[in-house]
């Protein structure tokens, strides 16, 4: 267990960033406590001081997850998010897609969200931008890439695929082995 | 009331001065030795014995530190009174020619082991040859004169030249003696090359330096070698290699500060206020960097406002048919005229 290092911190934000964009100073800076991010066995970790300061009398090999995983490093250095960090980034969301009930199902297997299944979405989305998906009750399901901006979901036929699904909640369930 | 006050200046000044010229001028028992060629002086003054230099403390830093000025400020004196000129023309700073040195200063690394001998020195000392030492012109019978041994005009004729080759006693008569000749010392120059390499590939595999060439000559280099000298050679920069140009998908790699040695990063526990303070530091940073205007969104905001306009028109179309249709054609020969819409 380590703190991120400058560049490692940078790739960590940079990828937050594109869903909460500059709330992640909520992340960081918190009213309620002294929270850090920490890196075990190439995932990152955020956690509250207190925790922190328990989990360090943990041996390494023992070690298996502390606080929450927000995602981990791959090979070649590049952070992949995980489900597990939908808790905050849920809050702090700056584009949001809501999906209709008929097509939840379909997310929350892995699939992709189509035209037909859209809801709604906020105004102002670029293509490409990291969306935070919900259900109609306002239900964070997960969270994906906006394949058209909000213009053109408005243009497009109902089988073409709005949002790229990147984790669900169902993956808790299905993927449960991946997750600490 | 103002004659006191110059006199109190004069004086000062003149302290000023004394001051200056005591911190100039040195008062040694013994002179020193001085090399300028390698910026040397040698101090033989031993040292006063009153003074605290056998004890630690405050007091032994201050007695060595003012040992040191005094002796940098004699051999600065001395650089003062050699020729100097101005280098690179008229505005250049001034330069002095220091003399040879003449201190040996002792080697900074070890010498070079011996290479290993090759395989014809090994088998040459087990049989006791020794080497002849030959002459370098050898009597020519054919052209009655002293011709070299080989190379231009050597004697025994050109080889290329030679227009009769026998037939040796065991050969086959079909076979071209010509070609298997010219066959043979290609054959002859391949391995004397291959040994060769071979001599300087055990030189090099046994460690010893290979003079002026930190990479093995010829060939056989292995990778970490080559991505070795690459290395050395980019850092060889006044830059340290930081401002060198990449290959077009060679990495960047980021200088590390231990020179390849193990990674070292902060403590786990380390101050947290102060890691929070960076990565704030780090967010505005990265937030400074966003371009203030966004070419997608600002696209996207002209689309919309087209789309808001060409609704508008197709509404108003139907009432001013005439009067539109005037002023659209103007503006189509105004902007035929300027050479495109102007670019927002």
């Amino acid at each position: 267990m380590r703190p991120l290092t400058e560049a490692e911190t940078r790739t960590v934000f940079e990828k937050l960033g594109r869903y909460i964009g500059e709330n992640i100073q909520l992340l960081v800076d918190r009213p309620d406590g002294t929270y850090c991010f920490r890196l075990h066995r190439d995932r990152v970790y955020y956690l509250s001081e207190k925790v922190l300061k328990v989990a360090a009398s943990i041996p390494r090999e023992s070690l298996v997850s502390l606080g929450t995983c927000f995602g981990k490093f791959t090979k070649t250095q590049k952070f992949r998010l995980s489900v597990t960090a939908l808790e905050f980034l849920a809050p702090y969301a700056k584009y949001k897609v809501w999906v209709k009930p008929g097509s939840e199902q379909s997310f929350l297997y892995g699939n992709h969200v189509l035209k037909s299944g859209l809801g709604r979405i906020t105004e102002n989305t670029a293509q490409y931008q990291g969306v935070v998906v919900y259900s109609m009750a306002d239900v964070p399901l997960g969270f994906g890439v906006a394949a058209k901006s909000t213009q053109e979901c408005r243009k497009v036929d109902p089988m073409a695929i709005v949002v790229f699904h990147q984790a669900d909640v169902g993956e808790y369930v299905r993927n449960e082995d991946a997750l600490t | 009331m103002a004659a006191v006050r110059v006199e109190e200046v004069l004086a000062a000044a003149e302290e000023q001065e004394a001051e200056k010229r005591r911190s100039v001028t040195v008062e040694k028992e013994l002179e020193l030795e001085f090399d300028l060629g390698n910026l040397l002086a040698l101090d033989r003054n031993p040292p006063a014995a009153a003074s605290g230099l056998r004890g630690a403390g405050p007091r032994r830093e201050a007695l060595l530190r003012a040992l040191a000025r005094d002796n940098t400020q004699l051999l600065v004196a001395r650089l003062w009174e050699l020729p100097a000129e101005r280098a690179g023309g008229a505005g250049g700073p001034l330069v002095a020619r220091l003399p040879d040195p003449a201190f040996r200063l002792p080697r900074e690394k070890p010498p070079p082991r011996p290479r290993p001998p090759t395989r014809w020195e090994q088998f040459a000392r087990l049989k006791g040859i020794r080497r002849r030492k030959r002459t370098s012109l050898v009597w020519d019978e054919q052209a009655k004169e002293w011709r070299r041994r080989w190379g231009y005009r050597r004697a025994g004729g050109d080889p290329a030249r030679a227009w009769l080759a026998e037939v040796p006693e065991g050969a086959d008569p079909e076979e071209d003696q010509f070609a298997r000749l010219r066959r043979e010392k290609r054959e002859r120059v391949a391995r004397n090359e291959l040994n060769r390499l071979r001599n300087l590939a055990r030189a090099h595999r046994a460690g010893t330096a290979v003079p002026a060439a930190p990479l093995h000559p010829t060939g056989h280099q292995s990778r970490e070698e080559l991505s070795h000298v690459a290395r050395v050679a980019r850092v060889s920069t006044a830059s340290l290699g930081r401002f060198q140009p990449r290959l077009p998908k060679e990495p960047a790699e980021p200088p590390s500060r231990s020179g390849g040695r193990k990674r070292r990063f902060e403590p786990l526990l380390g101050n947290l206020a102060a890691e929070r303070s960076r990565q704030l530091e780090l967010l505005r940073d990265m937030g400074k960097k966003k371009p203030v205007l966004d070419i997608t969104r600002a696209v996207n905001k002209q689309l919309r406002q087209e789309e808001a306009e060409a609704a508008a028109a197709k509404g108003k179309k139907q009432s001013q048919r005439g009067k539109r249709g005037r002023r659209q054609q103007r503006v189509g020969r105004k902007s035929k005229k300027s050479g495109g819409r102007p670019q927002q």
